[in-house]
């Protein structure tokens, strides 16, 4: 998958990449529904099948897992690795852009890193949460009352992420054009240049 | 393919800052793990009822051991109370409400960390169920079985005659509902949830408690709250 992108296009991420995202995306989906109805009493008791649910749940936490570190393993690390510099990356320009001004900023945004850097962080914390939540229950030495407050607390604040993420992906007139980058790798490079002039730049540059 | 070098021209510090972000937020939910019941009850302090009442669940969980709970018809609910007595008795709803009703509020705390506050309940003290049925002398215990099988569990007899002890029927002003256990079940605030056994049909009198569904698993026998499963904090 390393074609060169059509003339008017810049290559905005790699299959890695984009596997990274559909795989998280993807089992996110699977993990909130599954979570709710183990939740939320009105769904728990129309669906009613506690012990399914909550195996669905564990298995689609295991799946998730193994794919993302096979994504690692066989993937392009390389990409992944540039990647993560990148996001972890805030400089003066994307502090700029944070405080509301207008600042060129790169192929990642201030905001889609603040964004990665905040899912990241949540998928271990759920990690660790939902393990210890497993463990609790069958050994007390496992067992602490924060880890359900915990695993609660980053599905509030992931629900209220992804919404905004949504929005601007799919429906957000000026920005929605982003999507295309995550599932076919190349975006238009005029949009590009009004969205990420710094990367267009570098891009022409290299 | 290559254009994922390093780019940016801000230097290792603005990579700090990121990496910061990125670990202050582990370190939060960390802590979160320790003492994030505590930061829930300061914020409850400060949130308004409103906003809480936005949360769907109103502080419960549903929790079964299997894949379908309980349908009880209530017409049909007989409460056997058998085992060492001098008398079993086959109550059913109508009888065990005309026992003399008792009502309190109290808070429930799940053994996993979520808790309810002022929960309404009413139902009978077990000074008042048992006295019909005459315990033996030598009844120690109270075996509580569900109709979830096999969910049971046990009290010592001094355990069901606290004051805050009951068989309850209604939750917050409302016959109890299906998820909570309908028609009837165990409330003993001072424990956690799983000694509440909910969907009660046979309470058996017998010489000691035995263990219980989740015993057998592990759990306290003795479910204090704050006081057991490894969340005693001054264990």
């Amino acid at each position: 998958m390393t074609r060169a992108p059509r003339p008017g296009y810049l290559r905005r991420f790699t299959l890695t990449e984009r596997l990274v995202h559909w795989t998280h995306a993807s089992a996110f989906f699977a993990l909130l529904a599954t979570g709710l109805v183990l939740y939320v009493p009105v769904l728990s008791t129309w669906i009613n099948r506690r012990n399914t649910v909550k195996n669905v749940h564990l298995l689609t936490a295991i799946v998730w897992a193994v794919a993302l570190a096979l994504l690692v393993v066989l993937g392009n690390r390389a990409a992944l690795r540039g990647t993560w510099r990148e996001i972890e990356t805030i400089g003066a320009d994307d502090r700029r852009w944070l405080r509301g001004r207008r600042a060129p900023q790169g192929r990642l945004n201030a905001g889609q890193k603040v964004n990665a850097l905040l899912t990241a962080a949540f998928a271990v914390l759920f990690t660790l949460s939902g393990v210890l939540l497993w463990l609790g229950e069958r050994d007390t030495r496992f067992r602490l009352d924060g880890s359900v407050v915990v695993h609660d607390a980053l599905m509030y604040v992931s629900l209220v992420l992804l919404t905004g993420h949504l929005y601007l992906a799919v429906i957000h007139p000026k920005t929605r054009h982003a999507l295309r980058g995550m599932t076919l790798g190349d975006v238009r490079e005029d949009w590009a240049a009004v969205h990420h002039s710094r990367w267009v730049e570098e891009e022409r540059r290299r | 393919m290559d254009g994922r070098q390093q780019t940016e021209t801000d230097g290792v510090s603005d990579r700090a800052i990121g990496r910061a972000g990125f670990l202050a937020m582990l370190g939060a939910g960390v802590a979160g793990l320790f003492y994030g019941k505590d930061a829930l009850r300061v914020l409850r302090g400060f949130v308004p009822n409103t906003v809480e009442a936005l949360v769907p669940t109103a502080g419960w969980r549903i929790y079964t051991i299997g894949d379908r709970m309980p349908a009880i018809d209530p017409s049909a609910w007989r409460l056997r109370v058998e085992g060492l007595v001098e008398q079993p008795l086959s109550l059913s709803l109508a009888d065990v409400k005309g026992l003399p009703r008792a009502e309190q509020v109290s808070d429930f705390h799940c053994v996993t960390g979520w808790s309810v506050n002022d929960v309404h309940w009413a139902g009978v003290r077990f000074q008042n169920l048992l006295a019909a049925a005459g315990p033996l002398p030598g009844a120690g215990a109270l075996r509580f079985v569900s109709d979830e099988v096999p969910y049971v569990d046990s009290l010592t007899l001094d355990q069901v005659l606290l004051p805050d002890v009951m068989l309850a029927y209604e939750m917050d002003g409302a016959p109890l509902s299906r998820p909570h256990g309908a028609p009837a079940r165990l409330v003993i605030p001072r424990m956690y949830g799983y000694k509440n056994v909910k969907w009660v049909t046979r309470i058996e009198l017998v010489e000691r408690a035995e263990p219980g569904y989740w015993e057998q698993r592990g759990y306290d026998s003795d479910a204090w709250v704050g006081k057991s499963n490894g969340l005693d904090p001054s264990a």
